[in-house]
Protein backbone atom coordinates (compact mmCIF):
# COMPACT_ATOMS: atom_id res chain seq x y z
CA UNK A 1 0.00 0.00 0.00
CA UNK A 2 1.45 3.33 -1.04
CA UNK A 3 1.31 6.19 1.77
CA UNK A 4 -1.36 8.81 2.40
CA UNK A 5 -2.13 11.69 4.39
CA UNK A 6 -4.66 10.75 6.97
CA UNK A 7 -7.59 13.02 8.14
CA UNK A 8 -10.26 12.16 10.88
CA UNK A 9 -12.91 15.33 10.65
CA UNK A 10 -15.86 15.39 13.35
CA UNK A 11 -18.21 17.11 10.61
CA UNK A 12 -19.32 17.32 7.26
CA UNK A 13 -17.96 20.64 6.71
CA UNK A 14 -14.63 20.10 7.98
CA UNK A 15 -14.30 16.77 5.71
CA UNK A 16 -15.23 18.93 2.55
CA UNK A 17 -12.49 22.08 3.97
CA UNK A 18 -9.97 18.79 3.49
CA UNK A 19 -10.89 17.01 1.01
CA UNK A 20 -10.15 20.65 -0.68
CA UNK A 21 -7.36 20.98 0.04
CA UNK A 22 -6.12 17.31 -1.27
CA UNK A 23 -4.21 16.64 -4.26
CA UNK A 24 -6.71 13.44 -4.90
CA UNK A 25 -8.55 12.34 -2.14
CA UNK A 26 -10.36 9.58 -1.10
CA UNK A 27 -13.09 8.96 1.79
CA UNK A 28 -13.32 5.90 3.85
CA UNK A 29 -16.10 4.58 5.67
CA UNK A 30 -15.60 0.76 6.64
CA UNK A 31 -12.65 0.15 4.68
CA UNK A 32 -13.59 -3.08 3.76
CA UNK A 33 -13.63 -2.71 -0.55
CA UNK A 34 -10.83 0.50 -0.16
CA UNK A 35 -8.52 -0.84 1.91
CA UNK A 36 -8.40 -3.99 -0.74
CA UNK A 37 -7.80 -1.74 -3.96
CA UNK A 38 -5.22 0.33 -1.81
CA UNK A 39 -3.35 -2.73 -0.19
CA UNK A 40 -3.06 -3.82 -4.22
CA UNK A 41 -1.84 -0.39 -5.39
CA UNK A 42 -5.36 0.08 -8.10
CA UNK A 43 -5.32 3.36 -6.32
CA UNK A 44 -2.78 5.85 -4.98
CA UNK A 45 -4.59 8.49 -3.06
CA UNK A 46 -2.79 11.75 -1.94
CA UNK A 47 -5.13 11.72 1.19
CA UNK A 48 -7.68 9.73 2.89
CA UNK A 49 -10.57 11.37 4.68
CA UNK A 50 -12.10 8.90 7.39
CA UNK A 51 -15.62 9.61 7.85
CA UNK A 52 -15.99 7.18 11.17
CA UNK A 53 -15.53 10.22 13.12
CA UNK A 54 -18.25 12.32 11.56
CA UNK A 55 -21.43 12.11 14.17
CA UNK A 56 -24.10 13.51 11.71
CA UNK A 57 -24.14 10.05 9.59
CA UNK A 58 -24.82 7.47 11.96
CA UNK A 59 -28.05 6.67 13.31
CA UNK A 60 -31.25 4.65 12.03
CA UNK A 61 -34.70 6.34 12.59
CA UNK A 62 -38.23 5.88 11.88
CA UNK A 63 -39.58 9.30 10.25
CA UNK A 64 -43.12 9.02 9.15
CA UNK A 65 -43.82 6.89 6.41
CA UNK A 66 -39.64 6.57 5.99
CA UNK A 67 -36.88 4.80 7.87
CA UNK A 68 -33.78 6.63 7.36
CA UNK A 69 -30.75 5.03 7.65
CA UNK A 70 -26.85 7.47 8.05
CA UNK A 71 -24.40 6.49 5.70
CA UNK A 72 -21.69 5.34 8.41
CA UNK A 73 -24.52 2.48 9.70
CA UNK A 74 -23.01 -0.49 9.60
CA UNK A 75 -24.57 -3.62 7.94
CA UNK A 76 -24.93 -5.39 10.82
CA UNK A 77 -26.54 -2.35 12.60
CA UNK A 78 -28.77 -2.42 9.82
CA UNK A 79 -29.18 -5.98 9.97
CA UNK A 80 -30.10 -5.79 14.10
CA UNK A 81 -32.14 -2.74 14.11
CA UNK A 82 -35.84 -2.57 15.52
CA UNK A 83 -36.70 0.13 13.04
CA UNK A 84 -35.34 -1.35 10.38
CA UNK A 85 -36.72 -4.90 11.36
CA UNK A 86 -40.49 -3.83 12.20
CA UNK A 87 -41.08 -1.47 9.07
CA UNK A 88 -38.55 -3.28 5.99
CA UNK A 89 -37.62 -6.96 7.12
CA UNK A 90 -36.26 -7.61 4.00
CA UNK A 91 -34.01 -4.81 4.37
CA UNK A 92 -32.49 -6.33 7.31
CA UNK A 93 -32.16 -10.02 5.40
CA UNK A 94 -30.06 -8.21 3.02
CA UNK A 95 -27.70 -6.20 5.25
CA UNK A 96 -27.54 -9.61 7.16
CA UNK A 97 -27.22 -11.07 4.25
CA UNK A 98 -24.06 -9.32 2.84
CA UNK A 99 -20.21 -10.83 3.16
CA UNK A 100 -19.27 -12.70 6.29
CA UNK A 101 -19.97 -11.52 10.16
CA UNK A 102 -16.65 -9.49 10.52
CA UNK A 103 -17.37 -7.44 7.17
CA UNK A 104 -20.82 -6.63 8.12
CA UNK A 105 -19.32 -5.05 11.53
CA UNK A 106 -17.23 -2.78 9.41
CA UNK A 107 -18.85 -1.95 6.16
CA UNK A 108 -21.23 0.66 5.53
CA UNK A 109 -23.96 0.87 3.72
CA UNK A 110 -22.73 4.49 2.36
CA UNK A 111 -19.48 2.66 1.36
CA UNK A 112 -21.54 0.02 -0.78
CA UNK A 113 -23.53 2.40 -3.02
CA UNK A 114 -20.85 5.10 -3.89
CA UNK A 115 -18.77 1.50 -4.67
CA UNK A 116 -21.63 0.38 -6.93
CA UNK A 117 -20.02 -3.17 -7.26
CA UNK A 118 -22.56 -4.97 -10.03
CA UNK A 119 -22.96 -7.75 -7.39
CA UNK A 120 -23.32 -5.72 -4.14
CA UNK A 121 -26.61 -6.40 -2.24
CA UNK A 122 -27.48 -2.59 -1.30
CA UNK A 123 -27.83 -1.16 -4.50
CA UNK A 124 -30.96 -3.60 -5.24
CA UNK A 125 -32.39 -2.97 -2.25
CA UNK A 126 -32.34 1.15 -2.79
CA UNK A 127 -33.68 0.47 -6.33
CA UNK A 128 -35.98 -2.27 -5.52
CA UNK A 129 -37.71 0.05 -2.55
CA UNK A 130 -37.68 3.46 -4.11
CA UNK A 131 -35.45 5.11 -1.58
CA UNK A 132 -33.47 8.19 -1.87
CA UNK A 133 -29.63 8.86 -1.56
CA UNK A 134 -29.50 12.50 0.82
CA UNK A 135 -25.39 13.91 0.29
CA UNK A 136 -24.32 17.28 1.66
CA UNK A 137 -26.10 18.76 -0.97
CA UNK A 138 -28.85 17.73 -2.98
CA UNK A 139 -31.62 14.40 -2.81
CA UNK A 140 -30.88 11.82 -5.89
CA UNK A 141 -33.64 8.91 -6.56
CA UNK A 142 -32.31 5.44 -6.55
CA UNK A 143 -33.63 5.47 -10.04
CA UNK A 144 -30.94 8.18 -11.19
CA UNK A 145 -28.17 6.94 -8.40
CA UNK A 146 -26.55 3.77 -9.96
CA UNK A 147 -25.27 4.96 -13.57
CA UNK A 148 -22.72 1.85 -14.39
CA UNK A 149 -20.63 -0.65 -13.13
CA UNK A 150 -18.58 0.85 -10.16
CA UNK A 151 -20.13 4.38 -11.40
CA UNK A 152 -22.84 6.68 -9.58
CA UNK A 153 -24.52 9.94 -9.93
CA UNK A 154 -21.69 11.16 -7.00
CA UNK A 155 -19.63 14.38 -7.74
CA UNK A 156 -16.56 14.48 -6.99
CA UNK A 157 -16.12 15.43 -3.52
CA UNK A 158 -19.85 14.45 -2.34
CA UNK A 159 -20.79 12.57 0.85
CA UNK A 160 -23.64 10.64 1.18
CA UNK A 161 -25.03 11.60 4.49
CA UNK A 162 -28.25 9.11 4.40
CA UNK A 163 -30.32 7.33 2.24
CA UNK A 164 -33.96 7.78 3.26
CA UNK A 165 -36.48 4.52 2.21
CA UNK A 166 -40.06 4.34 1.62
CA UNK A 167 -42.14 1.98 4.21
CA UNK A 168 -43.91 -0.83 1.30
CA UNK A 169 -46.81 -2.75 2.00
CA UNK A 170 -44.17 -5.80 1.41
CA UNK A 171 -41.50 -6.70 0.52
CA UNK A 172 -39.06 -9.44 -0.06
CA UNK A 173 -35.30 -9.81 -1.16
CA UNK A 174 -33.73 -13.36 -2.08
CA UNK A 175 -29.62 -13.33 -3.15
CA UNK A 176 -27.79 -16.67 -4.98
CA UNK A 177 -24.76 -16.18 -3.92
CA UNK A 178 -21.77 -17.08 -5.31
CA UNK A 179 -20.37 -19.28 -2.52
CA UNK A 180 -16.73 -18.50 -2.39
CA UNK A 181 -17.22 -14.30 -2.03
CA UNK A 182 -21.11 -14.48 -1.14
CA UNK A 183 -21.68 -11.49 -3.45
CA UNK A 184 -24.83 -11.80 -5.60
CA UNK A 185 -24.53 -14.31 -8.57
CA UNK A 186 -28.08 -12.89 -9.00
CA UNK A 187 -30.10 -10.69 -6.22
CA UNK A 188 -33.39 -9.89 -6.23
CA UNK A 189 -35.52 -6.99 -4.29
CA UNK A 190 -39.69 -6.88 -4.74
CA UNK A 191 -41.65 -4.52 -3.47
CA UNK A 192 -45.43 -3.33 -3.21
CA UNK A 193 -45.94 -0.20 -2.12
CA UNK A 194 -47.54 3.25 -2.63
CA UNK A 195 -45.08 3.79 -5.82
CA UNK A 196 -46.58 0.76 -7.33
CA UNK A 197 -44.29 -2.66 -7.86
CA UNK A 198 -40.56 -2.41 -7.64
CA UNK A 199 -38.12 -5.56 -9.53
CA UNK A 200 -34.63 -4.63 -8.92
CA UNK A 201 -32.18 -6.63 -9.97
CA UNK A 202 -28.08 -7.10 -8.87
CA UNK A 203 -25.70 -9.45 -10.00
CA UNK A 204 -26.82 -9.98 -13.28
CA UNK A 205 -25.74 -7.19 -15.22
CA UNK A 206 -23.02 -4.27 -15.53
CA UNK A 207 -25.28 -2.31 -12.78
CA UNK A 208 -28.40 -3.01 -10.83
CA UNK A 209 -31.73 -2.65 -13.22
CA UNK A 210 -35.45 -2.60 -13.36
CA UNK A 211 -37.55 -5.62 -14.66
CA UNK A 212 -40.72 -3.53 -16.06
CA UNK A 213 -42.15 -6.66 -17.10
CA UNK A 214 -42.35 -8.26 -14.32
CA UNK A 215 -43.59 -5.18 -12.14
CA UNK A 216 -46.78 -5.13 -14.34
CA UNK A 217 -47.42 -8.26 -13.96
CA UNK A 218 -47.11 -8.41 -10.03
CA UNK A 219 -49.04 -4.81 -10.35
CA UNK A 220 -51.53 -7.16 -11.71
CA UNK A 221 -51.39 -10.11 -9.67
CA UNK A 222 -49.06 -10.29 -6.73
CA UNK A 223 -48.11 -13.55 -7.02
CA UNK A 224 -45.12 -15.66 -8.07
CA UNK A 225 -47.08 -17.51 -11.07
CA UNK A 226 -47.25 -14.27 -12.36
CA UNK A 227 -44.30 -13.92 -13.38
CA UNK A 228 -43.02 -17.55 -14.23
CA UNK A 229 -43.08 -17.16 -17.70
CA UNK A 230 -41.09 -13.72 -18.08
CA UNK A 231 -37.69 -14.16 -19.25
CA UNK A 232 -35.35 -11.48 -19.43
CA UNK A 233 -32.82 -11.30 -22.24
CA UNK A 234 -29.47 -12.41 -21.63
CA UNK A 235 -28.08 -9.54 -24.14
CA UNK A 236 -25.48 -7.72 -21.98
CA UNK A 237 -25.54 -9.74 -18.95
CA UNK A 238 -22.42 -10.51 -16.93
CA UNK A 239 -20.38 -13.50 -18.13
CA UNK A 240 -17.59 -15.15 -15.49
CA UNK A 241 -16.38 -18.19 -14.28
CA UNK A 242 -19.61 -18.35 -11.95
CA UNK A 243 -21.97 -18.22 -14.73
CA UNK A 244 -22.81 -17.67 -17.94
CA UNK A 245 -25.15 -14.82 -19.50
CA UNK A 246 -27.93 -17.36 -19.77
CA UNK A 247 -27.37 -18.88 -16.68
CA UNK A 248 -27.74 -15.26 -15.01
CA UNK A 249 -31.11 -14.92 -16.87
CA UNK A 250 -32.73 -18.15 -16.21
CA UNK A 251 -32.09 -17.08 -12.60
CA UNK A 252 -33.49 -14.00 -12.71
CA UNK A 253 -36.83 -15.53 -13.10
CA UNK A 254 -36.37 -17.62 -10.61
CA UNK A 255 -35.00 -15.84 -7.86
CA UNK A 256 -37.38 -13.02 -8.70
CA UNK A 257 -40.23 -15.48 -7.70
CA UNK A 258 -38.58 -16.56 -4.73
CA UNK A 259 -38.35 -13.00 -3.41
CA UNK A 260 -42.19 -12.63 -4.13
CA UNK A 261 -42.78 -15.78 -2.30
CA UNK A 262 -40.75 -13.82 0.77
CA UNK A 263 -42.62 -11.05 0.36
CA UNK A 264 -45.66 -12.71 0.56
CA UNK A 265 -44.46 -14.34 3.94
CA UNK A 266 -42.97 -11.55 5.54
CA UNK A 267 -46.09 -9.61 5.48
CA UNK B 1 1.15 9.96 12.73
CA UNK B 2 0.34 9.06 16.66
CA UNK B 3 -2.44 6.31 17.71
CA UNK B 4 -3.52 5.49 20.75
CA UNK B 5 -6.18 2.79 21.55
CA UNK B 6 -6.31 0.18 24.96
CA UNK B 7 -5.49 -3.04 23.96
CA UNK B 8 -6.19 -5.75 25.94
CA UNK B 9 -7.09 -3.86 28.88
CA UNK B 10 -3.74 -1.71 28.45
CA UNK B 11 -3.53 1.56 27.24
CA UNK B 12 -1.44 1.69 23.94
CA UNK B 13 0.33 3.99 21.67
CA UNK B 14 2.54 4.46 18.83
CA UNK B 15 3.99 6.33 15.90
CA UNK B 16 2.88 5.36 12.68
CA UNK B 17 2.81 5.95 8.71
CA UNK B 18 -0.78 6.38 7.82
CA UNK B 19 -0.77 3.23 5.77
CA UNK B 20 -0.46 1.25 8.98
CA UNK B 21 -2.78 -1.65 9.23
CA UNK B 22 -4.65 -2.31 12.70
CA UNK B 23 -3.11 -6.06 12.24
CA UNK B 24 0.67 -4.55 11.91
CA UNK B 25 0.15 -2.37 14.90
CA UNK B 26 -0.48 -5.12 16.96
CA UNK B 27 1.82 -7.59 15.15
CA UNK B 28 5.11 -5.09 14.44
CA UNK B 29 4.94 -2.62 16.85
CA UNK B 30 3.01 -4.31 19.92
CA UNK B 31 4.34 -7.63 19.09
CA UNK B 32 1.36 -9.49 19.74
CA UNK B 33 1.56 -11.89 17.11
CA UNK B 34 -1.01 -13.95 18.14
CA UNK B 35 -3.01 -12.28 15.96
CA UNK B 36 -2.39 -14.18 12.36
CA UNK B 37 -2.30 -13.02 8.84
CA UNK B 38 -2.99 -15.70 6.12
CA UNK B 39 -4.01 -13.75 3.41
CA UNK B 40 -3.84 -10.01 2.12
CA UNK B 41 -7.89 -9.89 0.64
CA UNK B 42 -9.44 -9.78 3.53
CA UNK B 43 -11.10 -13.64 3.00
CA UNK B 44 -9.89 -15.40 5.98
CA UNK B 45 -10.14 -14.38 8.85
CA UNK B 46 -7.14 -15.32 10.53
CA UNK B 47 -6.35 -11.75 11.87
CA UNK B 48 -10.30 -11.45 13.83
CA UNK B 49 -10.16 -9.36 16.60
CA UNK B 50 -12.64 -7.47 18.51
CA UNK B 51 -12.70 -3.73 17.84
CA UNK B 52 -15.15 -1.99 20.73
CA UNK B 53 -16.23 -5.71 21.30
CA UNK B 54 -17.19 -6.70 17.69
CA UNK B 55 -15.35 -9.20 15.68
CA UNK B 56 -13.41 -7.19 12.42
CA UNK B 57 -10.78 -8.46 10.35
CA UNK B 58 -7.35 -6.32 11.41
CA UNK B 59 -5.82 -6.73 8.23
CA UNK B 60 -8.99 -4.80 6.48
CA UNK B 61 -8.68 -1.69 9.28
CA UNK B 62 -6.60 1.07 9.57
CA UNK B 63 -4.68 1.68 12.63
CA UNK B 64 -6.13 5.21 12.60
CA UNK B 65 -9.30 3.78 12.11
CA UNK B 66 -9.08 1.81 15.69
CA UNK B 67 -8.26 5.84 17.72
CA UNK B 68 -9.22 5.89 20.72
CA UNK B 69 -10.93 2.41 20.63
CA UNK B 70 -11.03 -1.15 22.86
CA UNK B 71 -9.13 -3.50 20.91
CA UNK B 72 -8.71 -6.91 22.45
CA UNK B 73 -6.74 -10.12 20.61
CA UNK B 74 -6.09 -13.80 21.23
CA UNK B 75 -3.78 -12.81 24.16
CA UNK B 76 -6.37 -10.61 25.46
CA UNK B 77 -9.28 -13.49 25.79
CA UNK B 78 -8.17 -14.83 29.19
CA UNK B 79 -8.04 -11.37 30.70
CA UNK B 80 -4.18 -11.83 32.44
CA UNK B 81 -5.83 -14.96 34.12
CA UNK B 82 -3.62 -18.30 33.86
CA UNK B 83 -6.62 -19.78 32.72
CA UNK B 84 -7.75 -20.62 29.35
CA UNK B 85 -10.81 -18.16 27.91
CA UNK B 86 -13.87 -21.10 28.06
CA UNK B 87 -13.86 -21.01 24.03
CA UNK B 88 -9.98 -21.23 23.89
CA UNK B 89 -10.37 -24.56 26.24
CA UNK B 90 -13.05 -26.08 24.15
CA UNK B 91 -11.52 -25.91 21.07
CA UNK B 92 -8.38 -27.76 23.06
CA UNK B 93 -10.98 -30.72 24.08
CA UNK B 94 -12.62 -30.73 20.91
CA UNK B 95 -9.61 -30.72 18.56
CA UNK B 96 -11.01 -27.88 16.83
CA UNK B 97 -7.76 -27.07 15.65
CA UNK B 98 -4.55 -29.29 13.71
CA UNK B 99 -2.35 -27.00 12.41
CA UNK B 100 -3.67 -24.11 14.34
CA UNK B 101 -3.18 -21.31 11.90
CA UNK B 102 -6.68 -20.42 11.70
CA UNK B 103 -7.12 -20.64 15.61
CA UNK B 104 -6.61 -17.18 16.78
CA UNK B 105 -9.71 -15.88 14.37
CA UNK B 106 -11.71 -18.67 14.80
CA UNK B 107 -12.11 -18.32 19.05
CA UNK B 108 -12.37 -14.80 18.30
CA UNK B 109 -14.89 -14.94 15.77
CA UNK B 110 -16.99 -17.68 18.07
CA UNK B 111 -16.59 -15.36 21.29
CA UNK B 112 -18.25 -12.42 18.93
CA UNK B 113 -20.53 -15.04 17.62
CA UNK B 114 -22.11 -16.13 21.05
CA UNK B 115 -22.63 -12.40 22.18
CA UNK B 116 -25.15 -12.00 19.03
CA UNK B 117 -26.39 -15.51 18.75
CA UNK B 118 -26.46 -16.80 22.56
CA UNK B 119 -27.77 -20.58 21.40
CA UNK B 120 -26.79 -21.19 18.03
CA UNK B 121 -27.87 -23.65 16.22
CA UNK B 122 -24.84 -26.38 13.99
CA UNK B 123 -26.19 -24.29 11.35
CA UNK B 124 -26.07 -20.44 12.69
CA UNK B 125 -22.52 -21.60 13.72
CA UNK B 126 -21.47 -22.16 10.11
CA UNK B 127 -23.13 -19.15 9.08
CA UNK B 128 -21.19 -16.94 11.09
CA UNK B 129 -18.13 -18.39 10.77
CA UNK B 130 -18.47 -17.46 6.87
CA UNK B 131 -15.47 -15.05 7.20
CA UNK B 132 -12.88 -18.14 8.44
CA UNK B 133 -11.35 -20.15 6.36
CA UNK B 134 -9.67 -23.57 7.86
CA UNK B 135 -7.91 -25.73 5.48
CA UNK B 136 -7.22 -28.73 8.26
CA UNK B 137 -10.03 -29.28 10.12
CA UNK B 138 -13.12 -30.09 7.70
CA UNK B 139 -14.95 -27.61 10.26
CA UNK B 140 -17.18 -30.82 12.16
CA UNK B 141 -14.98 -30.23 15.15
CA UNK B 142 -14.68 -26.35 15.22
CA UNK B 143 -18.70 -26.42 14.89
CA UNK B 144 -18.13 -28.57 18.07
CA UNK B 145 -16.55 -26.62 20.16
CA UNK B 146 -18.24 -23.68 19.50
CA UNK B 147 -20.85 -25.18 20.94
CA UNK B 148 -19.58 -26.98 23.39
CA UNK B 149 -17.49 -23.31 24.16
CA UNK B 150 -20.92 -21.56 24.39
CA UNK B 151 -22.74 -23.64 26.34
CA UNK B 152 -19.44 -22.81 29.21
CA UNK B 153 -19.62 -19.28 28.78
CA UNK B 154 -23.12 -19.82 29.75
CA UNK B 155 -24.72 -17.69 26.86
CA UNK B 156 -22.56 -14.24 27.34
C1 LIG C 1 -14.79 -10.71 2.12
C2 LIG C 1 -15.80 -9.67 1.66
C3 LIG C 1 -17.06 -10.07 1.26
C4 LIG C 1 -18.02 -9.14 0.84
N1 LIG C 1 -19.25 -9.59 0.46
C5 LIG C 1 -20.18 -8.70 0.05
C6 LIG C 1 -21.50 -9.13 -0.33
O1 LIG C 1 -21.85 -10.31 -0.25
N2 LIG C 1 -22.39 -8.19 -0.74
C7 LIG C 1 -22.06 -6.86 -0.79
O2 LIG C 1 -22.91 -6.05 -1.15
N3 LIG C 1 -20.84 -6.42 -0.43
C8 LIG C 1 -19.90 -7.31 -0.01
N4 LIG C 1 -18.66 -6.85 0.37
C9 LIG C 1 -18.38 -5.40 0.32
C10 LIG C 1 -18.76 -4.74 1.63
O3 LIG C 1 -20.17 -4.68 1.75
C11 LIG C 1 -18.19 -3.34 1.77
O4 LIG C 1 -18.35 -3.01 3.10
C12 LIG C 1 -18.82 -2.25 0.94
O5 LIG C 1 -18.86 -2.54 -0.41
C13 LIG C 1 -18.04 -0.96 1.08
O6 LIG C 1 -18.40 -0.37 2.26
P1 LIG C 1 -17.30 0.28 3.20
O7 LIG C 1 -18.04 1.01 4.25
O8 LIG C 1 -16.35 -0.74 3.65
O9 LIG C 1 -16.64 1.36 2.23
P2 LIG C 1 -15.13 1.78 1.95
O10 LIG C 1 -14.34 0.61 1.50
O11 LIG C 1 -14.61 2.55 3.10
O12 LIG C 1 -15.36 2.78 0.74
C14 LIG C 1 -15.76 2.34 -0.54
C15 LIG C 1 -15.89 3.54 -1.48
O13 LIG C 1 -17.00 4.35 -1.12
C16 LIG C 1 -16.64 5.70 -0.89
N5 LIG C 1 -17.48 6.17 0.22
C17 LIG C 1 -17.63 5.55 1.42
N6 LIG C 1 -18.53 6.21 2.18
C18 LIG C 1 -18.96 7.27 1.46
C19 LIG C 1 -19.90 8.34 1.70
N7 LIG C 1 -20.59 8.43 2.85
N8 LIG C 1 -20.07 9.26 0.74
C20 LIG C 1 -19.39 9.17 -0.44
N9 LIG C 1 -18.50 8.21 -0.72
C21 LIG C 1 -18.28 7.26 0.20
C22 LIG C 1 -15.16 5.64 -0.58
O14 LIG C 1 -14.52 6.83 -0.94
C23 LIG C 1 -14.69 4.47 -1.43
O15 LIG C 1 -14.43 4.89 -2.72
C24 LIG C 1 -17.69 -7.76 0.81
C25 LIG C 1 -16.41 -7.34 1.21
C26 LIG C 1 -15.47 -8.28 1.64
C27 LIG C 1 -14.11 -7.81 2.08
S1 LIG D 1 -5.44 -11.91 7.02
FE1 LIG D 1 -7.20 -10.75 7.44
S2 LIG D 1 -8.73 -11.82 6.42
FE2 LIG D 1 -6.96 -12.98 5.90
S1 LIG E 1 -6.26 -25.73 11.94
FE1 LIG E 1 -4.98 -25.43 10.24
S2 LIG E 1 -5.99 -23.85 9.16
FE2 LIG E 1 -7.40 -24.35 10.69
Amino acid sequence: MYDFQYHRPTSLDEASRMLSGAEEASFIAGGQTLLQTLRQRLAQPSDVVDLGGIAELRGISREGDNVVIGAMSRHNEVAGSADVAGAIPALATLAGGIGDAQVRNMGTIGGSIANNDPAADYPAGLLGLGATVVTNNREIPADDFFVDMFETALEPGEIIRSVRFPVPQRAGYVKFDQPASRYALVGVMVSQGAGGVRVAVTGAGPSVFRVSEMEDALGRDFSADAIAGIRIPSDGLNADIHGSPEYRAHLVTVIAQRAVNAALQAH
Amino acid sequence: MKVSMTVNGKAASADVEPRTLLVEYLRDHLELTGTHVGCDTGQCGACTVHLDGRAVKACSVLAGQAEGAEVTTIEGLANGSEELHPMQAAFREYHGLQCGFCTPGMVMAAVDLVKTHPGASDETIREQLEGNICRCTGYENIVRAVKAGAASMGGQ
